[in-house]
């Protein structure tokens, strides 16, 4: 019920469904479409549940990289999962800070773990991470193990 | 120490350094420095069961300035280090340390790209506990031992 | 005496404070003892559970649940456990369902009482820390008779829990819950109408229905402010919706009101563990299931099948088929939420945590702008930041 509205409005953007549970779609109008999905009076979206990056490398798939937005109804009482293909060469996805307060921590911590960058976003700082870390630690090829090369202060003779 | 006949055996001799250790280990202030899981235990200890003021380390200050003992209750990662140290540097001597669990001790099962193995690389460490979350009755064993070491050191040093 | 009214101060609250709950740090601009500009900083106990997880076997990521919420861990391992085995497509026997409740509810009685007492001590209330932290005391007897461990329990397997209660749990535990309703009594008739605690948390930190729906609250903050929102109401699990309780929900969305709340909630939580020990059914406690659960002892001492079977468990794992899903339970805070993606092998591909502190600590810069800085110290010890599920 959900997706049929969903596929007549933006049918062109939709790549997959999965069920009444999740949708995966392209990157380019992924604002629009979430903005459509929490004002429409079918479906309500008021609240942003949960934003987070996945990295599919060692599955081999193209593009590489999903940004997965769980968005919940109060009033209707239903989630829907919106998994947004974003492939390695250009990781920059417009923000959704002024539709979700809640996003600007979330979209953060993915752009520190992942390298996405989130166009238009208020205040683009690493939140988990100490300041000076290099790489994206949640990147399938960043090893558990890998330490940091931690700046050591100079020793000055007394 | 030792008795004399003296008024009936009401005089006790010893050495200065003797009297000051018995001073410092029965008045240890702790400093706890929690920052995970085991300050939960940590806050057992100074609860009404486990009570860490029967040992004399009763009040328990969060500055470092007026403290002696340092329980360092958590694990400590990459970005919070700087700060142990500056609060380890802030403390006056004499002034102990003790490492409680298993992520201050070596890390604990986090060996990860974020999490400091052991606080030993950063200050010195007089006990180390062990246990996730260690019970408080060890964290007691620990100031029981460090209150054994420091009369060692006195001893040590009077001889 | 030159005033100079022009220059604002930066006090910086940093990770080793008394009232910061854990490692978090927040500088605050201001103006006198008045807050005009404040902002968060969070990060102090990251321990990458997210890339353990995709190192670690599907049972070996249960240690790590634990250390989430630290204060009430047996609910994390219920969430974790419940979203694998949505992915598996098991139902776990009725008494390891009636179990789970139990200690869930346990669990969060525990939060609480720390979340209560220790917000007590920072507005200078000593004595509730010690009432509180006493029933603490006598709950962790029992976790301690069911699973070994006080604090980071572990309880919960893939296919239902681990052990069965102790004989002694039903009656020890009802009269832990006497001891609890003596404690909330002594505790409300000292804070409930004192004009100290109440001139220091009413319309302290008060954020209203809208902001706290777009800054993604949920739990008890949630529901301080006037929305009835309550997992176990609007998606029930384990046989909620055939308990007798209520949802406590606030009016103003002040601190008082999520301080109060949280005494009312352990009271229903009470009545939930004693409705749910009254119909605990007989049975086993692990589904009967050789791709998940250990078989039983005699059989791996005594037939090559139990022992391959036990080996082949314990080497290579549970392997879940390939999906994907999003689960949630109310935990204490708010909705904790698990989105688990299997690959179909022994460990998860990706597992992401939506732990329910992270929006609350992320609108704690809203919430104290225009305050002084005791109300900040007010507020922060009412949302109840634990930071383990903050950095995770």
């Amino acid at each position: 019920m959900i997706l049929e509205k969903l596929q007549e409005k933006f049918g062109s953007e939709i790549l997959e469904t999965d069920g009444d549970v999740a949708v995966i779609i392209k990157k380019d109008r992924c604002r629009e479409t979430l903005r459509f999905l929490k004002e429409d009076p079918d479906f309500l979206f008021e609240m942003l549940m949960d934003l987070c990056g996945v990295d599919y490398l060692p599955m081999g798939l193209k593009p590489r990289f999903e940004v997965v937005y769980h968005l919940y109804s109060l009033t209707h009482n239903h989630r829907l999962r919106i998994r947004v293909k974003v492939s390695e060469e250009d990781m920059s996805l417009s923000t959704v800070t002024d539709l979700w307060k809640t996003a600007d921590w979330f979209e953060r911590e993915a752009a520190e773990m992942f390298g996405f960058r989130f166009e238009g976003h208020p205040n683009p700082k690493k939140l988990l991470l100490f300041e000076g870390f290099e790489g994206h630690p949640l990147r399938k090829d960043y090893p558990i193990e890998q330490r940091q090369k931690i700046p050591v202060p100079e020793v000055k003779p007394t | 120490m030792a008795t004399t006949d003296l008024f009936g055996g009401a005089v006790i001799t010893t050495k200065v350094k003797e009297v000051i250790a018995w001073g410092r280990k029965y008045s240890l202030w702790p400093m706890a420095y929690a920052t995970a899981c085991c300050g939960i235990e940590f806050m057992g200890t100074v609860s009404s069961y486990f009570d860490i003021s029967r040992f004399g380390a009763e009040f328990v200050r969060f500055t470092p300035r007026q403290a002696d003992l340092l329980i360092v209750l958590g694990t400590i990662n990459y970005k919070q280090a700087p700060i142990l140290k500056r609060i380890y540097d802030q403390m006056c001597e004499p002034k102990w340390v003790i490492s409680a669990g298993a992520c201050a001790s070596s890390g604990g099962f986090y060996n990860n790209y974020s999490v400091v193995q052991g606080i030993d690389e950063l200050i010195p460490v007089d006990v180390y506990v062990p246990g996730c979350p260690p019970r408080p009755e060890a964290i007691l064993n620990a100031v029981i031992k460090v209150q054994e070491k420091i009369d060692r050191q006195a001893k040590e040093k009077a001889a | 005496m030159k005033s100079d009214s022009s220059e604002k101060m930066v006090l910086n609250i940093g990770p080793s404070h008394p009232a910061t709950h854990g490692a978090l740090r927040f500088y605050v601009e201001l103006d006198g003892e008045t807050i005009t500009k404040a902002s968060t900083e969070i990060g102090y106990l990251h321990r990458a559970f997210e890339k353990h997880s995709e190192v670690s076997t599907w049972s070996q990521v249960i240690p790590y649940t634990d250390r989430l919420n630290y204060c009430s861990s047996m609910m994390n391992n219920v969430g974790y456990c419940m979203a694998v085995e949505k992915l598996l497509a098991i139902t776990i026997p009725e008494r390891a369902q009636y179990i789970r409740v139990i200690v869930s509810e346990l669990s969060r009685i525990m939060d609480h009482l720390i979340c209560v007492g220790t917000s007590a001590v920072d507005l200078g209330a000593l004595s509730n820390f010690w009432y509180f932290f006493n029933v603490r005391e006598k709950i962790y007897d029992f976790t301690e008779k069911i699973c070994g461990a006080r604090l980071t329990t572990s309880y919960t397997r893939i296919g239902g829990v681990m052990r069965d209660l102790s004989p002694d749990f039903s009656e020890g535990i009802r009269k832990v819950l006497k001891d609890l309703d003596r404690a909330i009594g002594d505790v409300t008739r000292l804070l409930e109408r004192n004009k100290i605690f109440m001139d220091r948390t009413q319309g302290v930190g008060v954020i209203s229905k809208e902001d706290a729906i777009s800054w993604g609250f949920t739990g008890p903050c949630l529901r301080a402010t006037g929305v009835p929102y309550d997992l176990r109401r609007a998606e029930p699990y384990y046989h909620y919706d055939e308990f007798d309780f209520e949802i406590p929900v606030g009016t103003a969305g002040d601190t008082y009101d999520r301080l109060i709340l949280r005494i009312e909630e352990m009271r229903q939580s009470s009545k939930i563990v004693i409705q749910a020990l009254d119909r605990l059914p007989e049975g086993p406690v692990m589904v009967d299931d050789p791709r998940i659960s250990l078989p039983p002892k005699d059989k791996v001492y005594g037939s090559i099948e139990g022992l391959m079977n036990h080996f082949m468990l314990l080497t290579d794992g549970i392997k879940p088929p390939k999906g994907e899903i999003y689960s949630a339970t109310e935990a204490a805070n708010g909705e904790l939420g698990f989105y688990i993606i299997s690959d179909g092998g022994p460990r998860p591909y990706r597992i992401h945590v939506r732990g329910p502190c992270f929006p609350l600590a992320s609108a704690y810069a809203q919430l104290i702008e225009g305050k002084m800085i005791a109300d900040a110290v007010a507020v922060l010890g009412s949302l109840n930041i634990v930071v383990g599920e903050l950095d995770r």
